[in-house]
């Protein structure tokens, strides 16, 4: 039989766009990988206004899906893969090891959802078959509050 | 007097109650939310569209807000105005809060006066001095009704039972609510399953379209049913009838009724 299999580091991109809007605010990003059955959520990123004096936790439930999926059951929404909000531009996200460690083999999605003050929202799925191998490349575009965002095997 | 033995009509399904009353109906301005400090505003009306303030506010008698704890909140800044009452409630801890008005056991009696038909609305203990003992076709009904809608802060928590009156038991939970997935339910009324009664839900949002659009579900043996949801948005959702099984003496019927507010999310 094969030998364990190390699991392929994944990187992904993610664009936020420029939009053309007098009150520009960041959006918040989450990012997860989720099963088929959406009974394996984990988080890989989570951008918001950290500020506690804000309350900008006051609008994680805003993203809906990763709310009702991960955020709330959290008591440090997702601790240790989250920071501020990202401006304009195509950012790189790592895929944490431990998302991808003991990984059983299946059908995946990593999903990146995001949510504008004064804006809209958008959500925005990668398939992703695991184990994946170095040739991995999958790629979608947002059309309104994400630009392109894409998922390859880490070189 | 005549007044109906409650056996005769303890194990038939609820008859059905002639609507003649405006529906009533509590709108929270949120039901899903996140953060430490969490407030909601509920507005609380009387009247046959949903959600518009467009007949009589809702008297606030009987408002309970219990929290994830089973700690009462305090409903503040409480006001009654022309259409609507409303107040505010701050969430404090994460879990499900229940805010509901509930009416237990207020009587409502009818009689014929000189050929006038009289109406009368209170609590048992004043029966006796407000409505003529030997009065012509005299009726007493007695009312058990509960208007209610959930609020979630953070992580959700269960849905109590409800011993008297009509309650609901779902999955998911009420504030899990997304467009196109199913919804299941159990109606109980008086904390056992209200088999074969009719449930009728309706979206909020008719002044915008031109069909109510309403769903009309019946529960079965398990008072068991499943909605679909089609679109996201407010749902109203009733169910009432009437039964012998009264706690009040002096009436001959109960008229029970039931009245949830849901919020449904989009994809």
């Amino acid at each position: 039989m094969s030998a364990p299999v190390t699991a392929t580091p994944l990187l992904l991109e993610v664009e936020i766009p420029r939009l053309d809007t007098a009150e520009y605010h960041r959006p918040y990003v989450a990012v997860w990988l989720e099963s088929a059955d959406r009974k394996t959520i984990k988080d890989i990123a989570l951008w918001y206004q950290q500020d506690k004096a804000n309350e900008g936790r006051k609008w994680l439930k805003d993203l809906r899906q990763w709310w009702r999926l991960s955020g709330r059951s959290q008591e440090v929404p997702a601790e240790g893969v989250s920071g501020a909000t990202r401006p304009v531009g195509v950012h790189e996200v790592k895929v944490p090891e431990s998302v991808l460690a003991d990984l059983p083999a299946g059908d995946y999605s990593v999903v990146v959802e995001a949510s504008r003050e004064k804006g809209g929202r958008e959500l925005v799925r990668l398939p992703l078959a695991w184990p994946a191998d170095a040739k991995l490349a999958a790629d979608a575009q947002g059309t309104t509050e994400l630009g392109k965002v894409s998922l390859r095997a880490q070189p | 007097m005549k007044r109906f033995a409650p056996a005769l009509i303890a194990l038939s399904a609820l008859l059905p109650m002639a609507a003649h009353a405006h529906d009533a109906f509590i709108v929270p301005s949120a039901t899903v939310l996140s953060g430490e400090k969490a407030w909601v505003t509920v507005d609380a009306a009387i009247g046959n569209d949903k959600f518009y303030f467009n007949h009589a506010p809702m008297r606030l008698d009987g408002l309970e807000i219990t929290g994830p704890d089973g700690q009462t909140v305090q409903a503040e800044n409480q006001h009654t105005g022309k259409l609507r009452s409303g107040f505010d409630a701050q969430l404090t801890k994460d879990g499900t809060y229940r805010i509901a008005v509930v009416t237990d056991g207020t009587l409502l009696a009818r009689w014929k006066e000189s050929g006038a038909n009289k109406r009368w609305f209170g609590t048992a203990k004043d029966l006796a001095s407000k409505v003529p003992q030997n009065a012509e076709d005299l009726t007493v009904i007695e009312r058990v009704s509960r208007v209610e809608t959930f609020v979630t802060k953070g992580q959700p928590t269960d849905i109590q039972p409800v011993t008297r009156g009509f309650g609901i038991q779902m999955e998911p939970h009420p504030n899990d609510l997304f467009a196109q997935e199913e919804a299941t339910f159990t109606l109980t009324l008086d904390g056992q399953p209200a088999a074969d009664t009719e449930v009728h839900i309706v979206p909020g949002g008719s002044r915008y379209r031109d069909s109510l659009n309403e769903i009309k579900v019946t529960t079965d043996k398990q008072g068991r049913f499943s909605v679909t949801w089609p679109q996201a948005g407010a749902y109203w959702l009733h169910a009432s009838g009437s039964d012998g099984k009264t706690s009040v003496e002096q009436a001959s019927k109960r008229a029970v009724s039931y009245s949830l507010t849901l919020e449904v999310l989009p994809q």
